[in-house]
């Protein structure tokens, strides 16, 4: 919408885009002055707006407006996008120019694709190998069936097992249900299809989502990522990506409201080269201070939404008489950061409705101050904190209340913030007619512009400057702040060139800059401030886990490019000795040439030639003396060279901003990117929208098998979350969108490190068992049935009860699978918080992958095979019935798919034991119901079996070697093959063995 | 194996101050809810195994040992009769002999006693390649009928044997019609051998299964005969030979009781068997024999058990030994965090 008026005269309009880039900070929208001034008059006008054509660049907009044959350039800050709110503003009038689909919000917007887990995906593909066999049975099923009549042609009428046609008079002669050999055989195929298809495990999608249930209830009522700030609790809101947690890859991660609390505090300061806040701690100052703040507090009209603790030293200072250079130093020190700003303070007179401190609010009125940057709302906190508190502002003058005394200034200009130089300077007026500037900005633009002459000057800048170093190397943000009289003449030419300047319709900013320049010289330095961006708490920790188990861990974020790199810095996703690639480009050669650079210099090896150079590395280190091939072993040590240069470069980081990946995204840079991003520790993206965010998750999604997760909160890493295999939404201040895209919602950025580690782990084994264990558990029993097929004339018969081949998968055996793939843990999350690198298990697809799952399927085919031929060899030439045997292979197979079952699991737990032994009680109990009903053909049949020992001796021979190749070679693998998780166990409950047992030094080993 | 104890409350504690220590019921159920509940967490450790091994392999081979000698002393006496008992002319035709019933179906066979044999001896036919387990066979019954008789009517799965002239037959179905229908006689010497033909079928189908007053109808009255008449004036709950039938065999290959001898039997004894060799095996070329046997807790004369658990047994005894060789050649520390992969990579590399 482009913005005609507001309710300001002056055409301003404040905005907040939490909604679009995720910061919360208020922004300025300008109505043109010539629109303003004629809705204002009230005068109907008609005008034409040419504009581009809808795109998704949030962060640009070109368009011109013609009235009355006159045009006006129209730019980003002239127009409102869609999801933005008004603040501090009452009314704005604007022309729509891009509406419904085709704003930049829903451009920006992507589908939200459905979700389905990897290891869900790898399921299918084995489950097709499932039909293969589910196929191939058939096929022999039924081709047996067709040699088998074709053979017995001639007897088939009068076969007693088979006679195919009536005697009797009436319809003597008509065939009874014989179809000729052709169809016999295909209708045999199909009822070999409905006896086997239990072979393709439907009910393992049942299972799973059981299962899946549990595992979210577990993570859900997990204390330990309980947030018991906003009381929040983990929320699963997708139920079928649960495994995908112990495969992540890559993590990507907003960072306002992410990685950061997006508070801002005001933490250290240097006032006249003096150092304040070194011993400031949050909890220590406050009973040191409270005599001071009694002191305050009978002055100080205002309570403050932010509770800042002010360092007692300066408050002495400043509760001085207004005399001496130092003193002096800190009022203007403060009063500049009261001022030199453009934070709204907005007084709320319902002090029931803030949560801050309700005993004091209840008296005062809430100033809520509202800014552009959250740096500016700190400093304006802290200033207020130290007694000067800023009451009002218009944009003639502001009033601040100095220790209870309100103090008005006249504001005569203001140069803001601009990226040129760095720094912001208000020019105002005092009651007693001095006129100052004062100025604030980035140390690099501030020291180059204070004055020079001054000798005592020298010392309080040099102190300054090395509290600044200090400062920013605990990752703080830096302000320094000065300021200057103003002479009668200096003002009049400046307000001269002000006035010129801004209402110059060409080239208004340089002009702005030029008369910035006039006056922003000669300053006296008064001191610096540190502000810290507040990180989350356990963010470092959690970042360093995270990257210890193998997750690269990238941030996202909408912000500047120095606020990311600080950030970085501050959360050790940044380390002083990584190499900082930094690629910042305009067009699309300049991004390349830079990507090539930074791959050149760092010997970054591109994907499809990487083989190449390794055997080529590899070809060097073993031939190295014996072959000297002359120009290509050159080529080669070179090469060889560079890779080990490389190496020594040490970790990398890659800093890129928005604008460059405009460039590389949507042209064929992306597999530089790729390369070169996937070479790097550390991949920082600044200035990124929305959109983008999506796209290099797309990146990474679409050139590896990695997968990704996103984490943010705001409603611009909506698209992001989506677009990840996991997406994570934080619980915060900026509302619900992240929350409702995402998979899961937890409170905290550090709940993270235990999702993903412990959840994640236990998760991924768990359902990488389960699922193991269903195509073996269905597939044993269909093979048991195969075999026997073959030995009744391939005639599909089953000795099975129908009932028992219902109930086997439904009631027989699936609840010890549910139980064991809910509860089962193989390592306490202490020891996965404790080993990390324990999560590469899941990277190596460990618990599920193509070779165990041949594995699994040559255990099941010995494991049918002794199932039905150790009762086969049994009751060979024995008056055995069908019912018997059927019922003896009912009980034998649940009983071994339960003891197989049995031997996995890690852990019992009592109601481990009910389900298991539960299970096959009650597969007993349903087998006497069965066989107790007298018009079954099976009636009585476990009654007369258990009489016999012949029956318990073929079961226990049955479990026995059905299950010892298994056994076998479980202890082959762990005594000579153990993996991490098995030492890790080991050391775990050994260790645990040995405290329970006493302190004994000796492993216990033998 | 172990038991662990619960020892997760102090660090979680020290975690968590907002968590009180819990007692009872609640305790339990935070414990759930955290996974934390006691559980034994079974390690398999050298010992562990070497004794799993060594202690399932004694306990095999003294069963094995002992159901091989049980399954050793059952005596067992098999004739195949079905080739021999066709008259030499008709030893070509052998379908005409068995469908022509104008030519007496005698037959005598003579069984020599090679041990003594304790009563009672257990008479079985053995019939081979009979699919008695065929789809279209096993299903073509009706248990309803069976029990209650002619007042049941659907007997659709008993098709194409359910009525004939129009009646429904009781026992409807190509088992019942297929009856098996050789008789036997046994004599030694001269005496007649006293045959028990009670209490052959199973008692429970015998009270419960088959009607009491169920009596056989209409049947065999059809143009194929494909088997024994019934005697349409006992219940079903009597006639034990098709009761025996019904408990269709599981294998093609199978024996069903005949009747028992309640005298023992001595060595070099000469038994002479009188049979009519009624039923029509060849057509589809299966096989008939006469089995002797006596009886043992085990059931009948099968070694396969006994061996299965000798060998298994000591299979089992052997992996033990090699287990205990290689731990006391090549002993692995358990539980070695210095041995985790990433720990050896990078002393390695």
């Amino acid at each position: 919408m482009v913005l005609l008026s507001t309710s300001d005269p002056s055409g301003i309009a404040y905005i907040q885009t939490m909604n679009l880039d995720g910061e919360s900070n208020l922004k300025t929208r300008y109505a043109r002055q010539e629109t303003n001034k004629l809705v204002l008059d009230g005068t109907i006008f008609s005008g034409v707006i040419t504009c581009e054509q809808p795109n998704r660049n949030i962060y640009e907009f070109t368009a011109n407006l013609e009235i009355k044959g006159q045009r006006f350039p129209l730019s980003q800050s002239n127009i409102i996008l869609r999801g933005c709110q008004l603040k501090n503003t009452e009314s704005a009038i604007g022309i729509v120019v891009y509406a419904g689909q085709e704003t930049k919000a829903m451009l920006n917007s992507a589908m939200s694709p459905a979700k389905r887990s990897r290891l869900e995906t790898y399921m299918n593909r084995e489950t097709l190998w499932l039909s293969v066999f589910l196929l191939i049975m058939c096929l022999v099923v039924a081709i047996g069936m067709g040699l088998w009549l074709n053979r017995h042609k001639s007897q088939l009428d009068t076969l007693p097992y088979y006679r195919k046609i009536y005697f009797e008079k009436k319809k003597f002669g008509k065939k009874y249900k014989y179809y000729g050999i052709p169809m016999e055989t295909f209708f045999s195929f199909l009822s070999s299809i409905i006896v086997f298809q239990i072979m393709i495990p439907i009910s393992l999608y049942i299972t799973m989502e059981l299962v899946r249930l549990g595992q979210s209830y577990f993570m859900i009522g997990d204390r330990h990522m309980y947030d018991s700030n906003s009381k929040s609790r983990f929320q699963c809101r997708s139920l079928n990506i649960n495994e995908d947690l112990g495969q992540i890859r890559y993590v990507f991660s907003d960072k306002t409201g992410t990685l950061t609390e997006n508070k801002m505090e005001f933490r250290k300061a240097s006032v006249w080269g003096k150092h304040y806040g070194s011993t400031l701690s949050v909890d220590g100052s406050r009973d040191t201070n409270i005599g001071a703040e009694d002191v305050l507090e009978g002055r100080r009209k205002w309570k403050l939404k932010s509770e800042i603790t002010p360092d007692f030293e300066l408050l002495k200072l400043l509760h001085k008489d207004l005399s001496g250079e130092e003193r002096i130093a800190a009022h203007e020190f403060f009063l500049t950061l009261a001022a030199c700003n453009t934070v709204v303070p907005i007084p709320t007179q319902s002090p029931s409705s803030s949560d801050t401190d309700t005993t004091l609010g209840a008296s005062y009125g809430i100033i809520n101050y509202q800014g552009e940057s959250p740096d500016e709302q700190a400093l304006v906190s802290a200033a207020s904190a130290y007694g000067y508190t800023l009451f009002e502002r218009t944009s003639g003058h502001i009033v601040v209340d100095v220790n209870g005394e309100k103090l008005r200034l006249d504001v005569l200009g203001l140069h803001e913030f601009d990226s040129v130089r760095k720094r912001m300077s208000v020019v105002i007026r005092f009651p007693n007619d001095t006129v100052k500037v004062l100025v604030k900005g980035a140390d690099t633009s501030m020291f180059s512009i204070l004055k020079k002459d001054h000798p005592d000057d020298d010392h309080t800048k040099h102190a300054t400057q090395s509290h600044l170093n200090e400062y920013s190397s605990e990752g703080l943000r830096t302000l320094v702040v000065a300021s200057r009289d103003l002479t009668g003449e200096e003002l009049v030419e400046w307000q001269c060139m002000y006035e010129d300047a801004s209402t110059s319709l060409t080239d208004r900013s340089i002009k702005l800059r030029q008369t910035a320049a006039l006056i922003e010289c000669d300053l006296t330095l008064l001191g610096a401030t540190a502000i810290e961006d507040k990180l989350q708490e356990g963010v470092p920790e959690a970042i360093e886990s995270l990257r210890q188990a193998g997750i690269k861990v990238w941030v996202l974020t909408g912000d500047k490019q120095e606020t990311a790199i600080s950030i970085g810095l501050s959360c050790k996703l940044l380390t002083a000795d990584m190499e900082q690639i930094i690629i910042n480009g305009n067009s699309e050669s300049e991004c390349r040439k830079l990507l090539c650079d930074a791959k050149a210099k760092f010997c970054v090896k591109s994907a499809n030639s990487s083989d190449q150079i390794a055997k080529w590395i590899k070809n060097t280190e073993s031939d190295y003396l014996e072959i000297p091939l002359g120009t290509k072993l050159s080529s080669l040590q070179q090469q060889h060279a560079g890779q080990e240069e490389g190496a020594s470069f040490g970790p990398l980081a890659l800093i890129i901003d928005g604008n460059s990946l405009v460039y590389i995204l949507e042209k064929d840079l992306e597999s530089e990117l790729f390369d070169l991003a996937t070479s790097c520790r550390v991949v920082l993206c600044c200035r990124v929208a929305p959109l983008q965010k999506a796209g290099i998750v797309d990146l990474i999604k679409c050139r590896s098998d990695d997968m990704t997760l996103a984490i943010g909160d705001g409603a611009n890493d909506v698209s992001m979350i989506q677009m990840a295999d996991v997406g994570v939404g934080i619980c915060g201040q900026e509302g619900r969108q992240a929350v409702m895209a995402s998979d899961f919602a937890m409170g905290q950025f550090r709940f993270l490190k235990r999702l993903l580690l412990v959840h994640g782990h236990w998760n991924y084994q768990r359902i990488g068992y389960l699922v193991l264990y269903n195509f073996y558990r269905n597939a044993v029993f269909v093979l048991m049935l195969f075999w026997y097929i073959l030995f009744t004339a391939f005639s599909t018969t089953s000795a099975l009860t129908d009932w028992s081949s219902v109930f086997y998968s439904v009631l027989y055996t699936s609840l010890p699978t549910i139980v064991v793939g809910i509860m089962d843990k193989d390592l306490s999350h202490k020891t996965l918080l404790k080993y990390p690198k324990l999560y590469a298990a899941g990277h190596r697809q460990e618990s599920y992958n193509m070779s165990l799952f041949w594995i699994t399927m040559l255990d099941m085919l010995w494991q049918s095979l002794v199932l039905f031929y150790v009762p086969l060899f049994t009751y060979r030439n024995s008056s055995i019935d069908i019912w018997s045997m059927g019922s003896l292979w009912t009980i034998a197979v649940v009983i071994l798919v339960n003891m197989h079952l049995a031997m996995d699991i890690q852990r019992w737990v009592f109601i481990t034991h009910m389900s298991l032994w539960g299970s096959i009680i009650v597969t007993y109990g349903c087998m006497v119901v069965l066989d107790s009903i007298p018009v079954f053909p099976n009636y009585g049949t476990i009654f007369h079996l258990a009489k016999s020992p012949a029956y318990w001796l073929s079961i226990l021979l049955i479990i026995v070697v059905g299950l010892l190749p298994r056994f076998v070679l479980k202890v082959l693998q762990q005594i000579f093959w153990p993996s991490d998780i098995q030492i890790a166990r080991e050391a775990e409950i050994l260790r645990k063995r040995r405290r329970f047992f006493g302190p004994k030094p000796d492993q216990i080993s033998s | 194996m172990e038991i662990d104890e619960v020892s997760t409350s102090s660090a979680n504690a020290a975690e968590i101050p907002s968590v009180p220590v819990r007692r009872g019921r609640s305790k339990a159920i935070y414990q759930f809810t955290q996974q934390n509940l006691p559980a034994c967490k079974p390690v398999l450790t050298p010992t562990w195994v070497i004794t799993i091994f060594f202690a399932v392999g004694t306990i095999f081979i003294p069963i094995g040992l002992f159901s091989l000698q049980v399954s050793q002393s059952v005596l067992e006496i098999v004739d195949r009769y079905d080739a021999e008992c066709v008259p030499p002319s008709f030893r070509s035709n052998k379908l005409a002999y068995i469908k022509d019933s104008s030519i007496p179906k005698n037959c005598s066979r003579y069984l020599k006693v090679n041990k003594d044999m304790k009563a009672p001896i257990y008479i079985y036919y053995q019939l081979d390649n009979y699919y008695q387990n065929h789809r279209r066979y096993v299903k073509s019954r009706s248990d309803k009928q069976l029990l209650y008789g002619l007042k049941y009517n659907d007997t659709s799965t008993c098709s194409p044997e359910d009525a004939t002239n129009g009646l429904p037959i009781v026992p409807c179905g190509l088992i019942a019609w297929s009856l098996f229908n050789d008789t036997y006689s046994f004599f030694r010497g001269t005496d007649a051998l006293k045959v028990n033909r009670k209490n052959i079928a199973w008692e429970s189908d015998r009270n419960h299964k088959f009607g009491k007053h169920v009596y056989p109808f209409n049947f065999q009255n059809g143009s194929l005969i494909g088997g024994a008449h019934l005697d349409p004036t006992i219940p079903l709950s009597d006639q034990e030979d098709l009761i025996v039938w019904m408990r269709t065999a599981a294998l093609p290959s199978f024996r069903k009781l005949y009747g028992r001898i309640e005298e023992d039997l001595h060595a070099n004894d000469i038994l002479e068997v009188k049979l009519l060799n009624n039923y029509n095996t060849y057509s589809f070329g299966g096989r008939k024999k006469l089995v002797l046997s006596t009886s043992s807790w085990l059931g009948g004369h099968n070694n396969f058990i006994g061996i299965a658990y000798i060998s298994i047994g000591s299979f089992f005894i052997f992996i033990a030994l090699v287990f205990m060789l290689l731990h006391v050649k090549n002993p692995r520390p358990y539980g070695d965090t210095t041995n985790l992969s990433w720990t050896w990579k990078g002393i390695s590399s």
